[in-house]
């Protein structure tokens, strides 16, 4: 093992991982498996029936007492007075020029009890900005290293939890799943049916040998992300940076501007009102070309008009997509490959839908 | 792990097979292993001159874009077109239909300089 790794974080799964013979790769400050057999086997047994991920690395804050949903609505930019009890959201949370410190889900468990699911690499970014920019006492708790959660994604997803199958979207409730005391979310990041479960660091082996005996397939980083990928879901510091804004990233339906005074709502609204200067689009590459990836430069009429933010061979479509930034007026795009134009067809969000 | 005896391995992970003046270059077993699930390859040009040690192809997997390094140097005579269609043979064989290209040897005392199945076998700890 080299040095670099040892700083490294593991999840509780780390060992359940290593059995099943899963590489192992750096993430965002932790050591995750990249795949188990294959990212296309992966992919495709998410797409067709279920796979199982462990997503212990991602952040769970809670905040809490009579003053948490006034502090929260001035910090992310949906509403979430519009939350009842059980209820979720995604949300961002913007600085004051409306760039984004990280994109996540606030749930409300109780009326004055919420929980934000919050991006592994952003952990620490996120407690400061929450601790330095809340404007009333709240509790504030970081559950992050004492919390376990896999998520369980797939058409088939809802058989493995017959007891929440009538959970709605955006929707959690606690229970008991493999007798281990949980919180079941009907969440994901897939762009199929799924749950994400929550539960304590020390029970998450048990939940997770649960789902593998059950037929789900353990799926690993490589597929999550060519799976968000399809669905077109923003990934932190990909299409999403502190430089880039919900609206520039297509995301302003998550944007409440009619609940007030919120953190970046007067650059946004600007943006709103007089149009952004460039936009997140999905583009997909014809059969027979290379695979786009992030970073490469996008073209148009003979100018560089953007950046690639994501890219690869999509494992449900046979051919190369990808999302990027272009300048906003830009209709006709090619992406440029170790020197040589490939003309891309740009397409509506999301690339591939759900199919039921 | 697939070593044949008969090939020629560089510490990039590539094999060569000598045939007569040409050299017949692919990736090891253990790469496309490490790769998975290859589906685009980018063969240097026919004709063009590869230089031993420089990168001269592209194979890329469903994750990333990984540089082929030609092991030895030489005028490409030539590439694997079946790759265009089925960039997976290079999983499924990888030192047989999986070939990438064939080399003319300027220097065939170049083909010696390469590291032998058990070099290669004790730098990839197989």
């Amino acid at each position: 093992m080299d040095s670099a790794s040892d700083n490294l974080k593991r999840t509780p799964l780390h060992a359940a991982h290593v059995a099943l013979g899963a590489k192992l790769v750096p993430f965002g400050g932790w050591e995750m498996p990249v795949q188990y057999t294959s990212i296309r086997e992966e992919h495709l047994a998410v797409r067709s029936r279920v796979g199982l991920f462990d997503v212990s690395h991602m952040g769970q804050f809670l905040v809490a007492g009579p003053h948490a949903e006034r502090v929260l609505n001035r910090l992310l930019t949906n509403d979430v007075r519009r939350l009842a009890v059980g209820q979720a959201q995604y949300t961002l949370l913007c600085h004051e020029q409306g760039g984004v410190v990280d994109d996540l889900i606030a749930y409300r468990l109780e009326p004055s009890v919420f929980l934000l699911v919050v991006n592994a690499s952003r952990i620490a970014a996120d407690w400061h900005w929450i601790e330095t920019h809340a404007d009333a006492p709240v509790v504030l708790e970081n559950q992050s290293d004492a919390t376990g959660m896999i998520a369980v994604q797939g058409p088939a997803a809802a058989q493995l939890l017959p007891a929440f199958a009538d959970l709605p979207a955006f929707h959690s409730r606690p229970g008991q799943v493999a007798g281990v005391t949980c919180r079941v979310a009907r969440t994901g990041y897939t762009g199929e049916d799924g749950f994400e479960l929550l539960c304590a660091a020390a029970d998450t082996e048990q939940l997770w040998q649960h789902f593998v005996a059950a037929g789900a397939a353990p799926c690993g980083l490589g597929a999550r992300d060519t799976l968000r990928l399809e669905a077109c879901l923003p990934l932190y510091g990909h299409e999403l940076t502190e430089q880039t804004t919900p609206l520039e990233a297509g995301l302003g339906r998550w944007v409440a501007f009619d609940k007030g005074e919120f953190m970046g709502r007067a650059v946004l609204a600007k943006q709103k009102e007089k149009g952004v200067n460039r936009r997140l689009i999905a583009f997909r590459m014809p059969p027979g070309s290379p695979p786009p990836r992030a970073q490469y430069a996008i073209w148009s009429g003979g100018q560089r008009v953007g950046e690639v933010t994501s890219g690869a061979p999509s494992p449900s479509l046979g051919v190369g997509i990808g999302l990027g930034y272009v300048a906003a007026g830009v209709t006709q795009i090619e992406i440029e490959i170790r020197g040589k134009l490939h003309t891309a067809t740009m397409e509506k969000k999301p690339l591939v839908k759900r199919k039921s | 792990m697939n070593i044949p005896n008969n090939l020629k391995y560089t510490k990039s992970h590539e094999w060569v097979r000598v045939e007569g003046d040409t050299a017949v270059v692919g990736i090891t077993d253990h790469a496309q292993h490490e790769l998975t699930d290859i589906v685009y390859v980018e063969p240097p040009a026919l004709d063009s001159a590869v230089e031993a040690g420089k990168e001269c192809a592209v194979v890329e997997s469903v994750k990333a874009a990984s540089d082929i390094y030609a092991p030895v140097s030489g005028d490409v005579v030539a590439v694997n077109e079946q790759l265009g269609n089925a960039p997976e043979l290079v999983n499924k064989d990888p030192y047989g239909q999986g070939w990438l290209f064939k080399v003319k040897l300027r220097d065939p005392g170049q083909v010696d300089e390469l590291l032998s199945a058990q070099e290669y076998a004790a730098h990839i700890g197989a």
